[in-house]
C-alpha cells in the first residue's frame, strides 16, 4: 500500500479536535498559522438538525432512549463510548480499566458534565502537602492568567466565594437552586458540609452575539443548538474559522504515527483515512496532540523510529505511565417531605445548580487528597427506565410494594421527584505503575496496535470511597431523606468506581523538569523531540478533586502561546 | 444531574437505562427493510444507528397469541382513568415488542414468563391466560404482582419475577408517551426561563431561600446583556 502525501505543509498539525486540540487550533490559527485538524470521527455542529437531540422527546425514538447504540443513552451526545466498533483496548489480567472514545469533532466536549473547576495553588504543589506522586513543574500563577482569559472567553457560571483551593474566576451569575438542591443545602450544612453555587460552562447570561444564552432545558450532554454551553466545535473551532482562521478539517482521518526525520524533529502525522481505508502523510512543521491523554500516550508510543526506538517522547519509559482517573462513589436516598409533588418546569441548566467543593484537611482523615460531592435528582423527563421498580420506595412510608392498576399510577406520581442522589469525585494518586502500554498482541481494523490497560486501586482510593459514602449517609440523615440500599461494603470496596469510569484519566504523558522522569517540560514540550506538544490531560502531573477539562484548556492556551512565540523566534 | 449517574436512576428513572443490551452494529443490508412497523422520525441517528433501527423494525420476535397476552397484562397494569387512557392506548405493547428485539435480554424472561402463566391458567381454569375471564386473570395476577421475601409462595416465584418486568416494561413504555408526560404532570423539555421553585410550593414545603444565596444568582432580565467584569472579576452589568 502506498502512504500518499499532502502537497500542503501546515504549521501545525493538530490531533484531536476536543478540548484541547480545539483550545489549540482556536490559538494558533488566531496568531495566522496555517493548521490542520486531523479527527477520528466525522464532523459535528450542535446546530445540524441532522444530528440534533436536543428537545427531542422519550417517543421519538422507538427505545425511548435505552442505551442500546448509545452507553448514556439515545439522545447523548456522543458517538463511542466504553466501545468503538473495529477498535478494541484490552486489560492486564487482574485489573480494570474503562475507556470512553467519542469519535466525532470536538469530541467528549459536546456531552460531557461542564463542571468547570479551576486547580488551585495547593493542587500544583500536593507533594509538599503529603509527601505523595509529584509536584507539577508550573504553579497556580503560572496558569491564572489563563483560567482569567478562559473564563471570558468561553464563558462559566458560578459565585465568588474566597476559598484557599478554590480560585474564584470571572463568573456569570448561577441559576437559582432546584427544590432538592434546598434540601441538600440544608443537609450539607448541617453536616458541616461547604455548599456553593456549582460553576458550569453554560451562559445564563449573553457573553458575545455569537453565541445564545441558556434556555433552560437540562440536555447539555446533547450538546446546544443555541452554542449556550461550552463544545469544542461550537465554541473555539467554528470561531476561529470564522474569524478567518486557516483551519483545514480532516475529518475520520485516524492517526497512526508522528512521522519524525533523521534527526528525530517530527515531520507530521501518517493517518488512516476511514473512508477509502488508505494511509496518508500531512507535514507540519509542529505536531500538536489533542488525541485526549490514552490515544496520544498511544499514538507517541506507536512512532518508533531509529532515533526513538521506544517510541517517540519515551526514552523515559514513562509514557503511558502514571495514568489516574478521578475516583468516584455514590448513593441515592429518598425524601419523603418531596412526595406527592406539584409538577413545573425544573430542568433548569445541564447540571447541577449546587456543589460541595472538598471541604477537609487530611491530617486526621487516614487517607490523602481530598473529593467534591454533586447532586442530582428532582422531576427530571421520563425516559427508558422510568418506572422501574416504581413502588419500591413504599417501603419506606409503610405502603404496599408492588400491585398494579390505579394504585400504581398514584406509586407513579406520588414518588415522583423525591429522590436525590450525591456522587463523590476525588483524586487519586498518579503512580508509576498504573499506565497504559501498547498491547503486543492486538491491532484494530485499522492494524494500529491498541492500547492494554494495566490499572489498579490502592487502600488510599477505597478509603476515599468510604469516607464519601459516610458523608453522603450524614447529609441524607441532616436533610430528612432515607439512604436507599446498603452502603456498599468493604468487599464493594465502598461503591469506588472502576478506573476509566468517571472519565476523568489524565497523567500519561506528564510534564516535569527531568526528561528521565517526565515526558514534556512545563511547555507540554517533549522533551525528546522540540516540536512536538501534548495539549489534552496527558501532561497533568496530579489530577486534583476538580474536573480536568478547565485546566486542558487553560493549559493547552498556554502551550499554544508558547509555540507562537517559538515559532517567530525560528526555535522549532 | 451528573451523566454517569443517570444511568443509576433505578428510582429517578431518566436517560438511558441500566439493561445490558447489545451494542449496536452494522447491518449487511444497504438496502433500507421495509418493515410493516412504521418507524419513528428522525431523532439525530448516525448512519450506523439507523442501520441498526431498520434492523430491530424488520425483525419479529413475539408473535400474535403473546403480543395478545401483552395487551391483556399491559391494561391489567395501567387500564384507563376519567383523565388518562390505558396502557394499549398508549401503545405499550409495541413497545414491547420493539425492545425485545432491541435488547434481547428481556426476550426468554418474557417468553418464558407468558407460557408460565399460560400454564399456570391453564392449570386453574383449563384457558391460556388471555382466554380467562377478567375475574380469573384477576385471581392470577393477585398472586403474583407483590414480591414474596419471606418466601411464603415459593410455586409463585417466576411469576413474580415476570409480573415485575412487565410491570416494569409497561411503566416505562407508558409514561414515555405524550399521554403518560399528561398524566405525570412533566413540564419540562422546552425552551423557558428558569427563576426558581414557585413560590406556593416553597411556602407548601415551609422552605426557603436563602436571601444571601440568591444574591449571587441570574437577575433573568439582564440575560440578554452583554457581561462586562472589573479587573478583580466582579460583574459590573
Amino acid at each position: 500500500m502506498q502512504i500518499k502525501e499532502q502537497a500542503k505543509v501546515y504549521d501545525a498539525v493538530i490531533v484531536g479536535s476536543g478540548a484541547g486540540g480545539g483550545m489549540s487550533a482556536k490559538v494558533l490559527a488566531d496568531a495566522g498559522l496555517k493548521v490542520a485538524i486531523v479527527e477520528a470521527g466525522p464532523f459535528f455542529d450542535p446546530k445540524d438538525p441532522k444530528t440534533q437531540t436536543q428537545l427531542k422527546f422519550p417517543w421519538e425514538s422507538p427505545r425511548r432512549g435505552a442505551s442500546t447504540t448509545r452507553a448514556f443513552g439515545d439522545f447523548d451526545m456522543s458517538w463511542g463510548d466504553w466501545k468503538v466498533d473495529g477498535e478494541p483496548y484490552t486489560t492486564k489480567e487482574g485489573t480494570d480499566f474503562l475507556w470512553w472514545r467519542a469519535r466525532m469533532l470536538g469530541g467528549r466536549t459536546n456531552h460531557w458534565g461542564r463542571i468547570s473547576l479551576r486547580f488551585g495553588p495547593k493542587d500544583f504543589k500536593h507533594k509538599d502537602v503529603d509527601g505523595l506522586g509529584d509536584n507539577w513543574p508550573i504553579s497556580y500563577d503560572d496558569v491564572k492568567p489563563y483560567y482569567d482569559k478562559l473564563d471570558k472567553l468561553v464563558g462559566l457560571f458560578g459565585s465568588k466565594e474566597n476559598l484557599p483551593n478554590e480560585p474564584d474566576g470571572y463568573f456569570l451569575p448561577p441559576p437559582k437552586p432546584r427544590l432538592h438542591e434546598l434540601y441538600y443545602i440544608k443537609g450539607a450544612k448541617k453536616a458541616g458540609v461547604t455548599v456553593i453555587p456549582s460553576r458550569l460552562s453554560i451562559l445564563t447570561k449573553r457573553i458575545n452575539k455569537d453565541r445564545g444564552v441558556c434556555f433552560y432545558c437540562g440536555q447539555c450532554n446533547r450538546s446546544c443548538q443555541a452554542y449556550a454551553d461550552f463544545s469544542s466545535g461550537s465554541c473555539l473551532i467554528f470561531p476561529a474559522q470564522q474569524n478567518g482562521g486557516q483551519i483545514d478539517l480532516y475529518n475520520n482521518c485516524m492517526v497512526r504515527t508522528v512521522t519524525t526525520n533523521d534527526e528525530g524533529k517530527a515531520t507530521g502525522v501518517s493517518y488512516i483515512n476511514k473512508e477509502d481505508r488508505q494511509e496518508y502523510q500531512i507535514k507540519g512543521r509542529v505536531v500538536v496532540l489533542g488525541a485526549s491523554a490514552c490515544s496520544s500516550a498511544r499514538i507517541l508510543m506507536n512512532s518508533k523510529s531509529k532515533q526513538h526506538p521506544n517510541g517517540l517522547g519515551n526514552s523515559s519509559d514513562v509514557v503511558g505511565r502514571y495514568l489516574h482517573d478521578s475516583t468516584g462513589a455514590s448513593r441515592q436516598a429518598f425524601i419523603p417531605e418531596l412526595m406527592n409533588r406539584k409538577t413545573y418546569n425544573e430542568d433548569g441548566v445541564g447540571g447541577m445548580h449546587v456543589y460541595s467543593p472538598w471541604w477537609l484537611d487530611n491530617k486526621n482523615l487516614g487517607f490523602p487528597r481530598g473529593y467534591h460531592i454533586e447532586v442530582w435528582g428532582g422531576m427530571s423527563m421520563p425516559s427508558y427506565g422510568f418506572g422501574f421498580n416504581a413502588s419500591a420506595l413504599n417501603e419506606y412510608v409503610g405502603g404496599s410494594v408492588g400491585g398494579y392498576g390505579t394504585k400504581l399510577r398514584e406509586d407513579v406520581k406520588r414518588f415522583y421527584g423525591s429522590v436525590i442522589g450525591l456522587g463523590g469525585r476525588g483524586e487519586a494518586i498518579a503512580r508509576h505503575e498504573n499506565r497504559c502500554e501498547i498491547d503486543p498482541n492486538v491491532v484494530d481494523q485499522f492494524g494500529i496496535p491498541v492500547l492494554r490497560f494495566d490499572y489498579k486501586w490502592s487502600d488510599y482510593e477505597r478509603l476515599q470511597a468510604k469516607h464519601m459514602q459516610e458523608t453522603f449517609e450524614e447529609i441524607f440523615h441532616s436533610m430528612g431523606a432515607k439512604p436507599l440500599g446498603d452502603m456498599p461494603s468493604k468487599e464493594q470496596d465502598y461503591g469506588l468506581a472502576k478506573p476509566g469510569q468517571i472519565i476523568h484519566e489524565v497523567g500519561t504523558t506528564r510534564m516535569g523538569d527531568d526528561p528521565k522522569t517526565s515526558v514534556t517540560n512545563s511547555f507540554q514540550q517533549l522533551h525528546d523531540a522540540e516540536n512536538v506538544f501534548v495539549v489534552d490531560a496527558g501532561p497533568f502531573v496530579s489530577q486534583a478533586d476538580k474536573n480536568c477539562t478547565w485546566t486542558i484548556m487553560a493549559l493547552s492556551w498556554r502551550a499554544s502561546d508558547y509555540i507562537v512565540d517559538q515559532l517567530k523566534k525560528q526555535n522549532i | 444531574m451528573d451523566r454517569r449517574d443517570t444511568l443509576k436512576t433505578l428510582l429517578v428513572g431518566t436517560v438511558g437505562g441500566a439493561t445490558l443490551g447489545t451494542i449496536g452494529c452494522k447491518t449487511e443490508s444497504k438496502e433500507p427493510v421495509k418493515s410493516n412497523t412504521p418507524t419513528t422520525g428522525d431523532y439525530g441517528r448516525t448512519p450506523s444507528e439507523k442501520d441498526w433501527d431498520e434492523k430491530v423494525f424488520a425483525d419479529t420476535f413475539l408473535n400474535e397469541q403473546e403480543l395478545e397476552s401483552i395487551a391483556v397484562l399491559c391494561d391489567i397494569i395501567l387500564p384507563p382513568t376519567p383523565t388518562a387512557g390505558s396502557a394499549t392506548e398508549a401503545k405499550v405493547p409495541e413497545f414491547i415488542e420493539f425492545i425485545v428485539k432491541d435488547l434481547p435480554s428481556h426476550q426468554v424472561p418474557l417468553r418464558g414468563g407468558l407460557m408460565w402463566l399460560n400454564t399456570e391458567s391453564n392449570k386453574r381454569f383449563n384457558k391460556v391466560f388471555k382466554d380467562a375471564s377478567s375475574a380469573q386473570q384477576i385471581e392470577i395476577i393477585e398472586d403474583i404482582a407483590y414480591p414474596d421475601p419471606e418466601g411464603k409462595k415459593p410455586e409463585m416465584g417466576p411469576g413474580i419475577s415476570f409480573f415485575d418486568r412487565m410491570r416494569n416494561l409497561t411503566l416505562t413504555g407508558y409514561y414515555t408517551t405524550r399521554m403518560g408526560f399528561d398524566d405525570l404532570g412533566y413540564k419540562g423539555n422546552s425552551p423557558n426561563v428558569w427563576d426558581g421553585v414557585p413560590d406556593e410550593v416553597l411556602k407548601d414545603l415551609d422552605v426557603a431561600y436563602d436571601p444571601e444565596w440568591t444574591a449571587k444568582c441570574i437577575d433573568q432580565s439582564k440575560r440578554e446583556t452583554i457581561a462586562e467584569w472589573d479587573n478583580d472579576g466582579n460583574l459590573i452589568n
